[in-house]
């Protein structure tokens, strides 16, 4: 993208929201700022900002009911959710919700402006945990024994399952290589890495593997407490 | 209802205090045996009244010893009655019906020895009416003092809850934010104590028990990357896929990790460095990576023995392999296989 793109910046803690303002200022141009769910939802319906950052855990509903109320009407918007959580189901929820990506707070200045750009595009941002979270919530005998193999139509199996090239970027995500990164290891182009991504992340918010965050969150617990 | 609840009854049938089923059932049998001496006995006019008495204090032991000893496995524990009423075990059918049947026939026997039998259609309903009207007069006062009750026990929970998070925060977020005051003027040091007290918060939260040694890949290998990242103050990412209970072989792929973290913020000046586990079922993969310096990895100094030793030998030691992708400038990577044995 040439131009700047507009983003506005979605988050109950004022001293981050003037964090971000100062830290991107230069690369972005922010166009407002909220502090609540209702702020969030006029701010986005009068700018039709490209990117909103949204924070996932607000007082009133957080991300997941901003992109509720919102997603349909503006949806030209893309919705980049950022957060201090590590948990699995809250993460999930918002990217099932309709956000572009998530990445973690403590993300560097030019990352967090590269991750914007990114998602402004139309590509999704997948940081290394939430890549995690995704191989763990889809990994190969995922939810075997719950689902009858012959009940399930072939475009449904299509959407549960990564495809061995996916899980290797995603696997390279998850690592801590970026997207031009990945590429080169993979021997395939930048665009191409772009492509996978976003069919990972339309399976995540498409797929209809029952409870997935659940799922994946049990999966978690499970492991922790070992086999 | 008895047979329709024996299954779930049975598991929780006191299997770990066979002396006390063995009272339970000697107290019903002394007790038929009384019932049975007691219709015998009445028609004759020895003890009247006192026959009537012993039954109905059998029947009444029989009636409640359930519902205060509840045989849980090994310790006894208080049920209530409520809770008692809605799962009787298996063995309390038998016990329940027998006292109520020796309560009964005391109490017809009693009113017979008094003589009021036949009045006795009358005297229930004035029982009855008594009843309904104190009922209806202390029903308002007695459903007040439970609720009142609850209340106050959930208020006692709330406010022990809240005094441990607030020892909690006291302990850790407090002290952590005056030490961060103390050092304001390093900021390497501030950012060190910030990242150590958000890991430890943020396991405390996730209710993440901290455990021993050695029990999960996982847990293994975030606590190696954190006790490097104290030693060296650079930040470690960890990533991690599936989980699996540690042996020999795994705690050797932990041990090069560790070196390979250690090696990663000593010597590459890497603001980070990202470490990525995955589990598999078959075989553990490890990996990591910072963008520092690099090195060229044919040219390493004979004596520098920290990537040979620790962690290419290591892993060849325990039957897995290593490799070490780096390049000038292009930061490093460190790549660790291991195939999961079943044994060290």
């Amino acid at each position: 993208m040439s131009s700047k793109p507009r983003v506005v910046i979605v988050d109950d803690h004022h001293l981050f929201r003037s964090g971000v303002r100062a830290e991107l200022g230069a690369e972005l141009s922010v166009v407002g700022d909220a502090g609540t769910v209702e702020e969030a939802v006029s701010v986005i319906r009068e700018q039709l900002p490209d990117v909103v950052l949204l924070d996932v855990h607000m007082p009133d509903g957080g991300g997941v009911e901003v992109i509720t109320r919102v997603g349909e009407e503006c949806a030209a918007v893309r919705f980049l959710a950022l957060s201090v959580s590590d948990a699995a189901e809250d993460v999930i929820a918002v990217i099932r919700a309709g956000a572009r990506g998530y990445v973690t707070k403590t993300i560097s200045a030019a990352e967090l402006a590269e991750a914007v750009r990114r998602v402004a595009g139309g590509d999704a941002v997948f940081s290394p945990r939430l890549a995690g979270f995704v191989l763990d919530a889809f990994a190969q005998d995922a939810g075997a024994g719950s689902l009858n193999a012959d009940q399930r139509a072939a475009e449904d199996r299509e959407l549960d399952q990564l495809t061995p090239r996916e899980r290797e970027v995603l696997r390279h995500i998850a690592r801590g290589y970026m997207y031009k990164e990945v590429a080169q290891s993979l021997g395939i182009s930048v665009k191409t890495v772009e492509a996978h991504v976003s069919a990972v992340l339309r399976k995540l918010q498409l797929s209809s593997r029952h409870e997935l965050s659940r799922w994946a969150v049990q999966r978690r617990l499970v492991s922790l407490d070992g086999p | 209802m008895a047979s329709a609840q024996a299954p779930a009854g049975q598991s929780r049938a006191p299997a770990g205090s066979p002396l006390r089923r063995r009272i339970g059932r000697g107290l019903i049998v002394v007790a038929v045996a009384a019932l049975f001496a007691g219709v015998h006995l009445s028609g004759s006019h020895v003890g009247e009244g006192l026959w009537p008495l012993v039954l109905g204090i059998c029947g009444m032991a029989l009636l409640w010893r359930p519902t205060v000893v509840a045989g849980g496995s090994g310790q006894s524990r208080r049920r209530t009655l409520r809770e008692y009423l809605r799962r009787p075990s298996q063995l309390d059918a038998p016990r329940l019906i027998t006292g109520a049947l020796l309560v009964a026939f005391a109490s017809a026997a009693l009113l017979h020895a008094i003589g009021v039998q036949h009045s006795l259609g009358k005297a229930i309903w004035a029982v009855a009416i008594i009843a309904t009207v104190l009922g209806l007069v202390m029903g308002p006062w007695v459903v007040r003092l439970g609720r009142s009750l609850s209340f106050e026990r959930a208020a006692r929970i709330r406010e022990q809850e809240r005094a441990e998070l607030a020892a909690h925060l006291h302990d850790s977020v407090l002290q952590t934010l005056a030490l961060i005051q103390k050092r304001a003027g390093d900021p390497r040091e501030v950012a060190g104590l910030a990242r150590r007290q958000e890991r430890e918060l943020r396991s405390w939260l996730l209710k993440r028990p901290d455990r021993g040694e050695g029990d999960s890949v996982a847990t293994a290998l975030e606590r190696a990357a954190a006790e490097v990242e104290e030693l060296h103050r650079v930040p470690i990412e960890v990533v991690t896929v599936g989980d699996g209970p540690l042996n020999g072989r795994l705690e050797a792929v932990v041990q090069a990790a560790r070196e390979a973290m250690t090696n990663a913020a000593k010597f590459a000046s890497s603001e980070r460095v990202d470490l990525y586990a995955e589990v598999e079922p078959d075989r553990v993969e490890v990996f990591v990576r910072d963008r520092g310096v690099g090195f060229d990895p044919h040219a390493i100094p004979a004596d520098r023995r920290g990537v040979r030793d620790s962690i290419i030998g290591r892993m060849e030691r325990h039957q897995g392999r290593a490799a070490v992708h780096s390049r000038p400038g292009e930061g490093t990577e460190v790549e660790l296989v291991m195939e999961r044995g079943s044994s060290a």
